[in-house]
């Protein structure tokens, strides 16, 4: 069996974030964590590895698309395996890519994702494995993967993810049950009502949908609050941010501030390459554009304080609860209409 | 909200989603020089002000083009 491999600029060797623009590189037989699957195949061999860094391939998407696509062509692989990306958001969203397109050109694929990987929203029906947050659980992570991928290679029927224990790919697949529905549907409901538990058939996974606000009439009358998830913290970071994985948000003053100066204020989001918004954090927190705009009439005022938290590998509870308690302490200062920057 | 990589901030159901120019710098470029990232940075946030004012009813893309100018 050939096995084709995808890595990021991390694992693949070449370096972080400073390099996650390295387009794609084509490397023969098994590199970095490759080498650990390779041993784990048997008979089976890693026979191609593409490398490519995550800023390329979330960046460049269609050039990325691409290449993994003359990659996979080339190949002839018989599984196509991807990571594993534990929590890696870029990462997890390149693999799922990876996937996407080794499904459609009908390769068998597994990857590996941290159950809130933002890679799953991507593509949902990719086999993933469920893998912890961090290369820590890499070993684990490779032998379920390996376990699952060889299944799908050899065209072996996989059952319901809550049995193979694969993450829930969204597919409802006609099949017996021992009661009808109708039955199955009250009995729920009774235990519901009677506050007992009880277990859907259909879990519904994923982002809680929010209605749109409705649009602002006269943004020359608003007040407009600045947010960030880009860690943009005044220098010396305060409270003490956390480069990933940040449980908490915090508000800064602005006072009259015109724009955020390099002396004054610095970036210290750890998964993307942040010494250029180091010397300009204006790049990520526009303050310098929204106080001309502010100036010119053409918004009615800017809150005097702003929002920050580090959106980078952020529980997904804690981005719900961080993103609840920042529009409580903006509502109450009288914010109509934020500005959100994702980085 | 401002986003390098508006396919997860849609899918994360982010209803007024501007696109943003790269993860390092979201808000303007330093290679077009310092005015030329000003004016870039201007027209991003003149678009976010105008995705404010727009109805939307579900996860939309509001895009800055390259030749915009700035409004006077």
């Amino acid at each position: 069996m050939r096995v084709a491999h995808y890595l990021n600029q991390f694992f693949g060797g070449i370096g972080g974030e400073e390099v996650a623009d390295t387009s794609p590189q084509l490397h023969a037989g098994a590199v970095g964590p490759g080498r650990v699957l390779d041993s784990m195949l048997g008979e089976a061999t890693v026979v191609s590895t593409l490398v490519c860094g995550d800023g390329f391939f979330n960046e460049r998407e269609g050039e990325a698309n691409e290449a993994v696509w003359a990659w996979l062509e080339e190949t002839q692989a018989d599984l196509v395996v991807a990571g594993p990306a534990f929590a890696a958001g870029r990462y997890g969203v390149a693999c799922s890519h990876v996937c996407r397109i080794a499904n459609e050109m009908d390769l068998p694929s597994v990857t590996g994702l941290h159950p809130e990987n933002p890679g799953r929203v991507v593509y949902p029906k990719a086999y993933a494995v469920p893998v912890g947050r961090t290369a820590a659980g890499m070993k684990d992570a490779l032998e379920a993967m390996v376990a699952l991928g060889r299944r799908l290679a050899e065209g072996v029927d996989v059952g319901p993810a809550e049995v193979e224990g694969y993450l829930p790919r969204g597919i409802r697949r006609p099949g017996h049950r021992d009661r009808p529905g109708a039955e199955r549907a009250v009995e729920m409901l009774v235990a519901k009502l009677r506050g007992e538990s009880f277990r859907t058939e259909i879990p519904v996974e994923g982002y809680d949908a929010v209605a749109p606000a409705p649009p602002i009439a006269d943004l020359t009358q608003v007040t407009l609050g600045l947010v960030t998830s880009g860690a943009i913290v005044p220098k010396g970071n305060p409270d003490h941010f956390r480069r990933a994985s940040e449980t908490r948000w915090s508000r800064y003053p602005l006072g009259v501030l015109d724009a955020l100066d390099a002396d004054a204020y610095e970036c210290v989001h750890g998964g993307f390459f942040n010494m250029i918004a180091c010397e300009n954090p204006n790049l990520v927190l526009p303050l310098d554009a929204v106080r001309a705009l502010e100036r010119s009439g053409a918004i009615g005022r800017v809150a005097d304080f702003y929002c920050c938290t580090t959106g980078n590998d952020q529980r997904l509870a804690d981005c719900a609860r961080n993103g609840r308690e920042i529009a409580s302490a903006l509502a109450e200062a009288g914010v109509e209409a934020a500005l959100l920057v994702a980085t | 909200m401002v986003s390098a990589l508006p396919p997860i901030a849609l899918q994360a159901g982010g209803n007024r989603v501007v696109k943003g120019v790269k993860i390092e710098h979201v808000c303007g470029n330093p290679s077009l020089g310092s005015a030329g990232d000003a004016a870039l940075r201007r027209r991003i946030v003149e678009r976010c002000l105008e995705a404010l004012a727009t109805p939307v009813s579900s996860p939309t893309l509001f895009t800055v083009e390259e030749s915009e100018e700035p409004r006077p």
